[in-house]
């Protein structure tokens, strides 16, 4: 039998990776709760891109507003208005590129904070390690709220500044996840080899650990992305959030002053939630099918 | 007399996605008091399913067919509570994997009183204290030691706690699947020991299941060999490892190296390709594959166990050139 | 919320040779830990106004008209124009006496206005952690012993939905729904408030109107936080119900029932005690947004009065408050994790 053209590891690797990939979008493929989520998701990714073409960005601005004050549903505003007669219709549309956004966006901070920590406290031993390892405990414990409001504060109200409130606030959940998991891929044989044959810690922790962690990386980000949306939801109800900028935490935040619920203006309070529930159940079963395609314990379990 | 332990055709398959797994294919066995037989055979031959069947711990999706008779009466067939009361009090299963087979939270001494308290529940706490102490003492560990948890303890002295709690309820037949797995070498010797010594104090009837046929020929009276889920092989224990018939016992037996044989070492020891995917079991003698004794009539039809002197082989090819 | 796996990490074993495992070597260890993390509380209190970029005098005062003389006198009343270590030194000396600074709003000592305010925090906080906890954890259990059955797959899909609105919606959306009234279906609860107008807070009908008053948030907030006391208890039981030692106390004799009360049920207990203690700190974030939403007058409603103005050692207060529960609440948690499970002792 004539031997095969020589291939280079790098290409070896990367058809391995490739055939993992597929094998695991198949495993997701049969999840049909993974799958509706990610369907959800998909119509609000395309609402909140297409929103110039859904609904005029002119009926956000306060002094353009035609309808009447709180208004219910009609055939011209389909959710009836809020307290300045803008369209809730519209301010809903809009409304979801800003959760969506400042939730991509405290996650992005989360992520980078929570895997740089856990890679480094993981890996690394001594000191550096135990200090990461109580900080990140420490910073645990810290109730969210809390930190986030004196946070929110101190900063000022921002939409940016929200995403670093909560980015800076979830990380160290991140951070313990990938610490763990990078304690159990350094005990593995091939480290060791890489090692030996003089591989130093940058490469590692780059070519050997991260690829390997990153998987439940992406696992975990995705469910971090439902907190995420929830606390800016709830930063912004608190009123913390950009005042001129329309969510539907800040919807909300409009209703409960009006008191919309003791009135009965359903239409004013349940759309915005409902969305927000949506979303992050959406993201949260596709957080969950990756976590049971990624860990093969979890597989027989749910 | 009764034998402790009788199979009668024992069949065992999984109901799977992908059809029926037959992982036991009609064995018969027996054990009789005083006794210590052996099954031996690679992972997946199916002696951890026949295993699971002796006190019916199989699990659902498993289907049975056949008899274990346990002193006399089908643990498959019996109603539940003759089942819980035989369980243990007649025959008692020492677990692989001591540190996974055991609660990891609670002390030895309850683990090991749980099954008096169960069986006996008449007993005072006192007594129940002394028979825990007696036994520990049995298995060569000191009685101080029972407030420990398992964690606490070597890989060698969780296995003698699981023999110990084994004889709590002074059952008639043992069982030891794997006792000896993970174990250094010589504390394989010493659980060995215990075992064998134990047969020969109470007069209880032995079954071990192992990997490892170097282990069974020294303590076993007759060895089984299983092939995907048949017995191919049964004799006495010195038959089987020194003079075995059928050739997958051969090959196993040669798999390990005797001390003083020279040509043991240069004799290729490994045996090419794989067991059979128990799916999609071959027509005919399922070793044919790998055989290297193979004929025309061996794909035909499965040759069922034939005695050939004192022992029984499962090969049309015994005595033929 | 955290992610079930989130919290799995654990520090390698290091214990000394020779040294024999004792509960009272643990409950040190775990005491001095708790303390740690309350200082360093108390450090990232102090920095977080005085560290961040920008004059902190301006920030206290941000979108209100001043005069540089009155940040003068501001930067003195708080103490800002002393070098920053004899401020931290003054700011620990202060708190660990009890002196937590001034309300703006209220213009009373912080530490006054915390212990009025207590009461109702710590019963609406106390009363949704206690029934979410046992109610999440009998569901969680059901479901895990009859997996894949009616009672699993609904609660489930309960409990996902629950975990993913915000609790404050939840409560919103009680309020238009019970407290009002929908169409034919009249309004049982009040809307808000601890005592009617005419109820006297200090005699019993006063402390029964109260929790009358209490009895929607306190749904609320339980309702929103058993979904994850619900799902750690399943996935944890789950597990548990794999693990051989289950076989060997099936082989003992022992019913199903007793192998899962006995062994895999209390087993199951263990990693839901801890991930339990974890969740405190949201269930006190969520008693802001419930007081806020249902005007309660507790710490929560406090904190957010606080925001607008924004009462800064109000805000402090709170907040170490807050954080000091949570330590607290975990160290009994790790306290009593290590009673139950000898591994950790070592």
């Amino acid at each position: 039998m004539s031997s095969p053209a020589p291939v280079s590891a790098r290409q070896i690797t990367r058809r391995r990776r490739a055939a993992a990939w597929r094998r695991n979008w198949a495993l997701f493929r049969g999840h049909r709760t993974g799958l509706a989520g990610l369907g959800v998701l998909g119509v609000f990714v395309v609402i909140a891109l297409a929103a110039p073409l859904l609904a005029d960005a002119d009926g956000l601005r306060v002094t353009q507003a035609t309808g009447g004050v709180l208004e219910g549903p009609s055939s011209e505003f389909w959710l009836g208005t809020d307290d300045n007669g803008r369209s809730l219709l519209t301010m809903l549309i809009w409304g979801s590129r800003i959760s969506l956004l400042v939730g991509l966006l405290a996650t992005a901070i989360s992520m980078l904070i929570g895997t740089v920590v856990g890679l480094v406290s993981g890996f690394f031993e001594g000191w550096t390690s135990r200090v990461l390892y109580r900080l990140t405990e420490w910073f645990l414990v810290i109730p969210f709220l809390p930190l986030a409001i004196i946070l929110a504060v101190v900063l000022g109200r921002s939409l940016l500044n929200i995403a670093i409130v909560i980015g800076v606030t979830s990380w160290p959940a991140t951070a313990l996840l990938i610490r763990s998991q990078t304690l159990s891929i350094k005990e593995r044989p091939y480290l060791e080899r890489a090692r030996v044959l003089g591989a130093g810690r940058w490469h590692q922790m780059t070519r050997h650990v991260l690829p390997n962690v990153m998987p439940m990386v992406f696992a975990n980000t995705t469910l971090t992305v439902a907190v995420a949306i929830l606390s800016e939801t709830t930063l912004s109800f608190l009123g913390l959030g950009d005042p001129t900028r329309v969510s539907w935490g800040s919807m909300l935040e409009a209703a409960f002053g009006v008191g919309a619920m003791t009135t009965g203006m359903w239409w004013f309070i349940a759309p915005p939630g409902i969305c927000v529930v949506l979303v992050v159940l959406s993201f949260t079963l596709i957080g969950r099918a990756l976590e049971d395609v990624l860990d093969p314990r979890l597989r027989d379990r749910r | 007399m009764t034998p402790l332990l009788a199979l009668r055709g024992l069949s065992v398959a999984y109901q799977t996605g992908e059809g029926r797994l037959p992982a036991v294919r009609g064995v018969d066995l027996v054990v009789r008091a005083g006794e210590v037989v052996g099954i031996a055979g690679e992972s997946g031959c199916g002696k951890s399913t026949l295993a699971s069947t002796l006190l019916r711990l199989q699990p659902k999706d498993a289907l049975v067919e056949g008899e274990v008779l346990v002193a006399g009466r089908d643990v498959q067939t019996m109603g539940w509570g003759d089942l819980r009361a035989l369980r243990w009090a007649q025959a008692a299963i020492v677990f692989q994997g001591a540190l996974h087979s055991l609660n990891p939270v609670r002390r030895i001494e309850t683990q090991i009183a749980e099954p008096l308290r169960l069986h006996e529940p008449d007993l005072s706490a006192a007594a129940v204290s002394a028979r825990v102490a007696e036994l520990l003492e049995q298995v060569g560990l000191p009685a101080t030691r029972s407030r420990v948890y398992p964690h606490q303890l070597s890989g060698g002295q969780r296995q003698r706690v699981m023999i110990a709690m084994a004889l709590a309820c002074r059952p008639q037949l043992i069982v030891a699947d794997e006792p000896t797995t993970a174990l250094d070498v010589m504390v394989q010797a010493q659980i060995l020991d215990l075992l064998s010594g134990l047969v020969r104090d109470l007069g209880v009837g032995l079954l071990i299941i192992s990997h490892d046929l170097s282990v069974l020929s020294d303590v076993c009276d007759r060895v089984a060999v299983m092939y995907a889920g048949r017995v191919v092989e049964c004799g006495s224990a010195e038959q089987v490892f020194t003079s075995p018939t059928h050739p997958y016992a051969q090959a196993l037996a040669r798999a390990f190296p005797r001390v003083g044989d020279a040509t043991a070492r240069y004799a290729p020891a490994g045996l090419a390709g794989d067991p059979p995917d128990p799916l999609d079991l071959p027509q005919g003698c399922a070793f044919a594959p790998r055989c290297a004794r193979v004929v025309e009539a061996c794909v035909e039809e499965e040759p069922p166990l034939l005695q050939v002197g004192g022992r029984q082989s499962a090969c049309i090819r015994v005595g033929q050139a | 919320m955290t992610t079930l796996a989130a919290t799995s990490g654990t520090e390698p074993a290091s214990r000394p040779r020779g040294r024999r495992p004792s509960y009272g070597r643990y409950v040190v260890g775990k005491v001095l830990g708790a303390l740690g993390s309350l200082l360093f509380v108390m450090v990232v209190n102090f920095f977080l106004f005085r560290v961040l970029p920008g004059d902190p005098a301006r920030s206290l005062t941000r979108g209100r008209v001043r005069t540089e003389e009155q940040l003068d006198e501001l930067r003195a009343q708080y103490g800002l124009d002393q070098p920053l270590p004899q401020q931290f030194l003054t700011f620990l000396t202060n708190t660990l006496q009890g002196d937590l600074g001034v309300s703006i709003r209220y213009s009373v000592p912080v530490s006054e206005l915390i212990v009025d305010r207590l009461w109702p925090t710590v019963a609406l906080v106390g009363l949704s952690t206690i029934l979410a906890t046992v109610i999440g954890v009998y569901l969680g259990m059901v479901s895990a012993w009859r997996r894949g059955g009616r009672v699993d797959r609904l609660s489930t899909g309960a409990t996902l939905a629950l975990y993913s609105m915000p609790e404050w919606w939840l409560g919103l959306l009680l309020i238009a729904g019970v407290s009002v009234g929908i169409g034919p279906l009249p309004g049982i609860f009040p809307t808000g408030g601890l005592n009617s107008i005419d109820a006297d807070p200090g005699s019993l009908s006063g402390l029964l109107d109260a929790a009358w008053h209490l009895t929607l948030p306190v749904l609320t907030l339980t309702l929103a936080y058993l979904a994850e006391y619900f799902l750690i208890m399943r996935s944890s039981l789950l597990d548990e119900l794999g693990e051989d030692y289950l076989v060997t106390a099936r082989a003992k004799g022992l019913r199903d029932v007793e192998v899962r009360r006995r062994h895999a049920v209390p087993n199951a207990l263990l990693p839901t005690t801890t991930l339990a203690a974890l969740n405190i700190g949201f269930v006190v974030s969520g008693a802001i947004t419930i007081e806020t939403i249902f005007s309660i007058p507790g710490l929560g409603l406090l904190s957010y009065e606080a925001l607008s103005i924004p009462d800064f050692d109000v805000l402090q207060g709170t907040f170490l408050l807050a954080s000091g529960a949570v330590i607290a609440a975990n160290l009994v948690a790790n306290l009593v994790y290590g009673l139950l499970d000898p591994r950790v002792r070592t």
